[in-house]
């Protein structure tokens, strides 16, 4: 008899908890970030419902930031019939012309990233947001549950989560509440990777080593990747062998200089890496407990 | 030292093809608060290289304004991830940590070991293979070792490595830890465990983690490392039979009807004979449906999504079995329970109850101990407060498919959830069906009598006051209704004046009529009586003869004569309502005492000779009674 392994097993525990969500929520919804793990979530969605549509819709965020390609692979999406794309875009923070830039990076992504999803979350009225965050990520993620529970303010209580026994979800909320689903929870960045390659699953072409344009700031190398980025005197965009760990946007974003131009380049690299993932991001620098923070206020 | 996460390979595509053959084991860490079990997953993470430099840098920093270990890395941080859990030195909640070796990727729970989050870590050991019970070599078996172990051992882990830590402090006595090794398998020695594995470790220095300390010469197993590596878990579940619980009915077109869900235990391939529980429609697979193709079989743990040859009706909650071997069905059972809300489980009280893909309703009906987590003794008990663990019979308002949980943890265990504030308040762990009356007809096993009476915390029976009008039966009465309700009881009083001027208002007082009255009464008597009520009837009811005619409507114990006992002069020199007055002036007629007789009970139940008792004092007295009967619940 086949035996399963680790990717087998957590392939089919993400499934049933999208089963789980599809069949005990009113009105889900799939958070689409065009990164690497939503691209995994995507995948796991189209096998867990297969040969049906995937039922419930996606919701991109769009900072109105993001990388020009992540937003060209989005929009492919939008004729796959067996998905239904929806993008939302804080329009406040629009007239406000919030930018990372002007406004700095914390309050550019509470404007556009929290304030917009919780926007979009309120306008639809979904009761549950899926999302692709792991547990290996990030060290208040490690203490989030899979249903992790979010009153009618969005706030998330880390000291007083719901007891999760065995695959045994509990989904019930009062109206106006909401859940947060990390179905790929137990996923690392490596399971991610050998996953993608297992299953050969489409990923935005940042992630692999290409000659780019960038500029050095604060030691992160920043990719020219619009006119929207104000070069300081006398800074001059190099063209540089860069990819991407993780895809968010563009000017908070660090590229690493790598030659890994396939999925298996690409896991060789990593590991050989000594870094984390998020060590690109600029967000969680801040302070030691920022994430929990973001998190208790309505970040996913 | 370590052949672990950094690999050494000559090509990646040979390497990722190994990489991709990696089992899953899951395991808890679990123990007192303080000895060490955050400490040892950081040091886990970090001798399998899964900390980054980045990570590491902070970790320095954060060792230092929060760390317990001065200048030393305090690897408890990687692990403690809450900023309260980092001020306060402690663990709240579960962490779940990752790492790999070349054999298998581990996914560790790092839990709390306060005793008021012991829900947390019972949340972590739910889904463990394995356990790892952290002892400090200085402190020995404490009360939180006993009470998480008897948790582990509950929630069916056989496997248990016994770390015994902080060596370096007790200098790496072979006699401390021969000591310790002997208690905990005395008092785990009927806990099931297939395996102990004891180990001398230090977290803090890493002994006997990733490879064998020197310190301890004496010890001649293996490091904690190469033993989770390669330490047997025989998961049977695969060779179990066949079990799925639809977690959702795929239905894109008409041409296509699906049931996806993930299986728990066995095997299945198209032809297979299956059988839908609770309905007990048999079928035949007939795909085994994948994105990529169909499967020529699904397999324990495997999430697939099944079609079958016949149109039987199968829905979210139901659960495909092996036709031949298929789970029981019930909706009563006796259940293992951990209770996990401040506030406390009540028999009676409606609560939520999810199993595999089925959520319905579920009331305790009955308590039959509270197991003391330190000494296992059973103890009486009404309720189980937070943390405590106790045997009680569940009743559902529908039947579903399980099997025991010690044959099959995902068939036989269940959540509770407050049906008010959607809290997760209990877990339960089915032990067997109860089966009490199974030639009983489904109806009635459906909500009984008993069900209804038990969920009011009482034995329903009727107080038939008796006696002369005037003799104090309604204030009696009222007095006793009183006192029931203010201890929760549920009553109802039926007196001639509720009766007579509704239900009884086309009947006199002729004898025929009489007997009318008794008998209507007697059976709304006992339709109260099967809803689980305490009536009380206050009636003259002078004639033997009709007071025996409800005696038999009901139960043996059910029918309590209660006499209230007052001469004639008595009750005429009261004559509250100046009925005497007009019966002896021949304005009534057949007023019992005066122109028609009373038979006094020969052996009523209780007699209150109210010449001598007050009405307080005669309603203690039936108080007493019925709680010495243990009509009140204890
Ligand atoms: N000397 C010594 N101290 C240790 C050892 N393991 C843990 N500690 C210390 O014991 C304290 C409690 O450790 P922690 O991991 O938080 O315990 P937990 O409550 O079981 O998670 C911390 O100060 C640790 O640094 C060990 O093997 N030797
Ligand atoms: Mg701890």
């Amino acid at each position: 008899m086949k035996t399963l392994t680790h990717l087998d097993r957590l392939e089919a525990e993400s499934i049933h908890i999208l089963r789980e969500v599809a069949a005990s929520m009113q009105n889900p919804v799939m958070m689409y970030s065009i990164g690497k793990d939503s691209s995994v979530l995507l995948h796991l969605a189209r096998k867990a419902f297969y040969p049906g549509p995937i039922p419930f819709p996606l919701l991109h965020v769009d900072t109105t930031w993001k990388f020009r390609e992540m937003i060209a692979f989005r929009d492919a999406l939008k004729d796959d019939p067996q998905t239904d794309l929806l993008v939302h875009i804080n329009q406040e923070g629009v007239e406000q012309g919030i930018g990372p830039f002007t406004h700095g990076s914390s309050l550019h992504t509470d404007v556009m990233k929290t304030q917009g999803l919780k926007q979009a979350l309120d306008k639809y009225k979904f009761d549950a947001a899926i999302g692709g965050a792991r547990r290996d990520e990030e060290k208040s993620r490690a203490k989030e549950r899979i249903f992790s529970f979010r009153s009618a303010q969005h706030r998330w209580d880390p000291k007083n989560q719901r007891p999760e026994l065995w695959s045994l979800y509990n989904t019930r909320i009062k109206p106006g509440e909401s859940v947060r689903v990390f179905p790929i929870s137990n996923w690392t960045e490596l399971d991610i990777w050998q996953y993608i390659y297992q299953e050969n699953i489409d990923i935005v072409p940042l992630y692999f080593a290409a000659e780019r344009p960038v500029v050095e700031r604060d030691g992160i190398l920043v990719l020219v990747d619009d006119d929207r980025l104000p070069l300081e005197p006398g800074e001059e965009p190099m063209m540089k062998q860069v990819r991407f760990r993780t895809l968010g946007c563009y000017p908070l974003t660090g590229a690493v200089e790598s030659s890994a131009s396939t999925i298996t380049e690409i896991i060789e690299e990593m590991l050989r890496t000594t870094t984390s993932e998020r060590e690109g991001r600029a967000i969680d620098k801040d302070a030691p407990a920022s994430m929990e923070m973001k998190k208790q206020e309505g970040y996913f | 030292m370590d052949g672990y996460a950094a690999p050494q390979f000559a090509d990646i595509e040979t390497y990722l093809d190994s990489q991709l053959k990696k089992s899953l084991l899951r395991f808890i860490t679990c123990g007192s608060v303080d000895d060490g079990k955050s400490t040892l997953i950081g040091r886990l993470l970090y001798e399998s290289k899964m900390i980054f430099d980045d990570q590491l840098a902070s970790l320095k920093n954060e060792s230092k304004k929060f760390g317990t270990q001065g200048e030393e890395i305090d690897f408890a941080l990687l692990v403690d991830g809450l900023a309260a859990e980092r001020e306060q030195g402690i663990t709240i909640d579960v962490a779940y940590r990752f790492f790999s070796t070349d054999r298998r990727k581990f996914i560790v729970a790092d839990t709390p070991g306060h005793e008021q989050y012991t829900r947390n870590m019972a949340t972590g050991a739910s889904t463990a293979d394995l356990a790892i019970v952290m002892i400090d070599a200085r402190k020995g078996v404490l009360t939180q070792t006993r009470r998480h172990s008897f948790i582990v051992s509950l929630l069916g882990i056989r496997h248990v490595v016994l770390c015994i830590n902080k060596m370096d402090l007790v200098d790496y006595d072979q006699a401390t830890y021969d000591r310790i090794l002997a208690e905990y398998r005395d008092f785990a020695a009927d806990f099931g465990f297939e395996s102990i594995q004891a180990i001398p470790v230090s977290a803090l220095a890493g002994d006997n983690v990733v490879s064998n300390s020197d310190r301890t010469p004496w010890y001649d197993g293996p490091p904690l490392m190469e033993y989770l590596d390669t330490v047997e878990i025989a998961s049977d579940d695969a060779g179990k039979a066949f079990r799925m619980p639809v977690q959702w009915v795929n239905r894109p077109n008409l041409d296509f009807r699906g049931f996806a869900g993930q299986i728990v235990s066995g095997s299945v391939k198209a032809g297979d004979a299956v059988r839908a529980l609770p309905s007990g429609k048999s079928s035949k697979v007939s795909r085994v449906v994948a994105m990529g193709g169909d499967l020529d079989e699904g397999v324990e743990g495997q999430s697939v999504t099944l079609t079958l040859e016949d149109e039987i009706d199968v829905s979210r909650g139901d659960v495909l079995c092996a036709d031949k071997q298929p789970a029981e069905v019930s909706d009563q059972f006796q259940a293992t329970m951990l209770w996990m809300s401040d506030s406390a489980m009540l028999p009676g009280r409606s609560y939520v109850i999810k199993m595999g893909a089925r959520e319905c309703q579920m009331q305790v009906t009955e308590e039959k101990y509270r197991i003391d987590v330190n000494t296992r003794a059973h103890e009486a008990g009404k309720t189980l407060k937070l943390n405590e663990i106790g045997v009680v019979n569940i009743a559902l308002d529908r039947e579903v498919a399980f099997d025991p949980y010690e044959d099959n943890r995902r068939m036989g265990g269940f959540i509770v959830i407050d049906r008010m504030t959607n809290e997760t308040v209990g877990l339960g762990l089915i032990n067997f069906a109860l089966r009490r009356a199974s030639n009983i007809h489904r109806q009635a096993m459906d909500v009984s009598k008993e069900l209804r009476a038990s969920m009011k915390g009482q034995k329903p029976v009727i107080l038939w006051f008796t006696g002369l009008s005037g003799a104090g039966k309604s204030t009696v009465a009222n007095i006793v209704e009183k006192r029931l309700a203010a201890m929760g009881k549920h009553t109802y009083t039926l007196d001639g004046d509720n009766v007579r001027h509704g239900l009884n208002n086309d009947l006199g007082f002729t004898d025929a009529d009489r007997v009318e009255n008794i008998r209507r009464v007697g059976e709304v008597s006992k339709l109260m009586v099967d809803a689980g009520l305490i009536v009380l009837v206050s009636f003259i009811s002078p004639f033997r003869a009709e007071r025996r005619i409800v005696r038999q409507m009901v139960e043996e114990g059910e029918f309590w004569e209660v006499f209230v006992d007052a001469s004639l002069e008595a009750a005429e020199s009261r004559d509250v309502k100046g009925l005497y007055k007009k019966a002896r002036a021949g304005e009534i007629k057949n007023f019992t005492g005066i122109d028609s007789p009373y038979e006094p009970p020969q052996a009523p139940e209780i007699h209150l000779e109210t010449d001598r008792l007050d009405p307080e004092a005669a309603a203690d007295l039936v108080i007493e009674r019925l709680d010495a009967a243990g009509l009140l619940g204890g």
